[in-house]
């Protein structure tokens, strides 16, 4: 999956590492290579940035009985377009914090299309500071298999600038080894037989929606006072030593160990470790949905990114993608074209989930996000 | 260019010193003048505004003290753990390792093969609650059958233990490796005793590598935020895990900014208390 450097683009890189040698006022210089001119043609290579484990590969393919070439292959014999593909978004703060220095001076980060998650504030601070180029929507006659509950959404109502990649759910899974099913929220966060064993999120937006739903609050419309009430709940856990530590993505392998007995956890990871003694849940009262947009950054080439972003919201090819990578899709018709090409693998309620989990799914509240204030407490409760 | 040298000898040295100092201008001073720069600013990202806001830095201190504190004693700890358990490992490697020295000099420097933050990883292993460590020391009732290692103090502050210690042991080695054995044979002819041999002689010899030790290994861990992000938990957390925070997750560039400053200032002036103790030729050996 790593992308091969051509000889041309590694004397490009070699030159613009002299050049930041040299003299640092020339940093400002090596971004401006596919400046804004760019931005209308259609280019025969696409830039892409995504999260691990996000495509199908021909390991993955196999294993979902899945025969053929790749997506990213099959793209580009359809198209001549060649893509470059970066497992490069590692998270979305340490992405966006890589990026954000030449965004803001207005310079292209050599990238046409990346993926941000709605549930953290760096979706809406691509949008809102203008660093993503509007969607070209006649290149994408596919946009209209986007799912409805999907098209309109408060960061992008019209969807001008960005369409889901995949999306997961938030939930709470638990070791059988170590303990017997943990369904609520409040159980996870008070059960005495827990303590010290159970682990939450770093990220704001997941964590608190949780509890906010486990409170009878509206995750999607945070008030100051449910905001109150949801890091009250989780102070009060940590103060009593219920809560371990805060997690990134690293808690599937303490809950597979057994260190931790239970913990907040994303649907796709717990699928993704196939280990058998792990059970994921949604909670009693309910789950968060979140979503990885994808958006063309500042300096991408539109025609480019809109064409390959058409492609894959054919249902046929949205199919392999998730049957490939096991995360949920946002393209109608995707849980039938899966079954026609592998019907034990749509059966998977985690990747092709039902209109009745759907329903118990919920979204953060954008506002909440990026409000400076809730991100300081927030911050707090974990000592920093 | 011999008549040039010639000429202008008095230009030579700065000559010499020019690219070392175009290096420290470019990758040391500019960059912190930046980050002065973006210290006093206030405002909300992207729009930060040059306004002298001192207030980041009292702000900083006032809610931060704790993880301050928090840090100089963890690093303290370390470098304490540290020359204790390297001081006998080196001496013994330098005086009676013979042959082997280069071998045992190369498992020390050998955990360094592997990126810091995998090695920090595999203590999640080592230390796990159903791992090795914990079993034996639940089996012998040290730790109760609910105790645990990781996600505590102890932890992170052997993390930072482990993860410097070859900075700690390379320069003691060095120093100890220098001192000529005659000395010590001079030292018994005089009717020393090994301990009084090792305290007048072995010791005050071996004093630079300790304090280059000491200095190498301190000022890296109190800024340290990996041991303390992976191996702690809230109550563990360090001022690197503030500052880390701060500019990735609340985009409060300013306040990691001024935070950064202060924790620079703080060990500038432990760095002076500790010269005034040692002694400051000692600090450049």
């Amino acid at each position: 999956m790593n992308p091969r450097l051509t000889r041309q683009e590694l004397l490009r890189r070699g030159a613009a590492g002299t050049a930041l040698l040299a003299f640092p006022s020339l940093l400002a210089a090596c971004g401006g290579g596919d400046g804004d001119e760019a931005t209308g043609e259609l280019k025969d290579v696409l830039n892409f940035s995504n999260w691990e484990l996000y495509m199908d590969t021909p390991q993955t393919r196999k294993a979902a009985g899945l025969t053929g070439p790749t997506t990213l292959q099959q793209f580009t014999a359809e198209t001549q377009i060649k893509v470059n593909y970066f497992e490069d978004v590692i998270s979305n703060s340490e992405y966006f914090a890589t990026v954000q220095g030449r965004l803001r001076q207005g310079q292209g980060i050599d990238r046409d299309i990346i993926v941000s998650t709605d549930n953290d504030r760096f979706l809406g601070t691509y949008l809102s500071n203008g660093w993503a180029l509007k969607l070209d929507k006649s290149l994408i006659p596919n946009i209209e298999n986007l799912v409805d509950a999907q098209a309109h959404p408060p960061f992008d109502p019209d969807r001008e600038y960005t369409l889901p990649w995949f999306s997961g759910m938030d939930g709470i899974a638990w070791n059988e080894d170590v303990t017997g099913p943990v369904t609520t929220v409040t159980q996870l966060l008070e059960d005495p037989k827990l303590n010290g064993k159970v682990g939450v999120w770093n990220s704001m937006g997941d964590t608190l929606g949780l509890v906010m739903l486990e409170n009878g609050d509206d995750p999607a419309k945070v008030t100051d006072e449910s905001f109150d009430r949801a890091l009250a709940v989780i102070q009060k856990a940590q103060d009593a030593g219920q809560i371990r530590r805060f997690y990134g993505n690293d808690y599937a392998q303490p809950l597979s160990t057994g260190d931790l007995a239970a913990s907040m956890a994303w649907s796709g990871d717990i699928l993704n470790l196939g280990d058998p003694k792990l059970k994921w849940v949604i909670p009693e009262k309910g789950g968060i949905i979140w979503t990885d947009n994808m958006l063309i950054p500042t300096g991408g080439s539109v025609p480019t990114a809109s064409t390959y972003m058409n492609f894959v919201y054919d249902p046929n090819i949205a199919a392999q993608l998730s049957l490939g990578a096991n995360y949920i899709s946002s393209v109608k018709g995707v849980p039938e074209e899966a079954a026609k090409l592998n019907p034990d693998a749509a059966a998977n309620t985690l990747a092709f989930p039902t209109d009745d989990m759907l329903s118990q799914m919920h979204q953060n509240d954008p506002a909440m996000l990026t409000n400076p204030d809730y991100e300081k407490r927030w911050l707090a409760v974990q000592g920093k | 260019m011999g008549s040039f040298f010639h000429r202008h000898g008095a230009f030579t040295p700065y000559l010499l010193l020019a690219p070392g100092i175009l290096w420290l201008a470019i990758f040391f001073l500019i960059p912190l003048a930046f980050l002065g720069y973006e210290s006093l600013q206030s405002g909300l990202f992207p729009d930060f505004q040059f306004t002298w806001e001192l207030s980041n830095f009292s702000n900083g201190i006032r809610d931060y003290r704790e993880q301050i504190v928090r840090s100089f004693v963890y690093a303290g700890i370390a470098t304490i753990a540290c020359l204790v358990l390297a001081y006998p490992l080196v001496y013994w490697i330098a005086f009676r390792a013979g042959p082997w020295r280069n071998l045992f000099l190369l498992f020390i420097v050998a955990p360094f093969f592997v990126t810091y933050l995998v090695r920090t990883l595999a203590w999640l292993n080592i230390l796990a609650d159903e791992g090795p460590v914990v079993g034996a020391l639940r089996a012998v009732h040290i730790l109760g059958p609910d105790g645990r290692l990781l996600a505590t103090t102890f932890a992170v502050v052997s993390g930072i233990t482990y993860n410097f210690f070859p900075f700690m042991a390379l320069p003691l080695y060095v120093s100890l490796e220098q001192i000529d054995p005659r000395l010590l044979e001079a030292a018994k002819d005089l009717y020393a005793s090994s301990t009084q041999a090792f305290l007048r002689v072995t010791l005050p010899l071996s004093a630079p590598g300790i304090v280059a030790g000491t200095l190498l290994t301190f000022i890296p861990a109190a800024g340290d935020f990996i041991n303390a992000a992976l191996l702690g938990t809230p109550g563990q957390a360090m001022i690197g895990n503030v500052i880390q925070a701060k500019f990735l997750e609340s985009l409060d560039y300013p306040g990691a900014a001024s935070l950064s400053f202060v924790l620079m200032g703080l060990i500038l002036v432990a760095l002076l208390v500790y010269a005034r103790i040692v002694g400051s030729e000692r600090l450049t050996g």
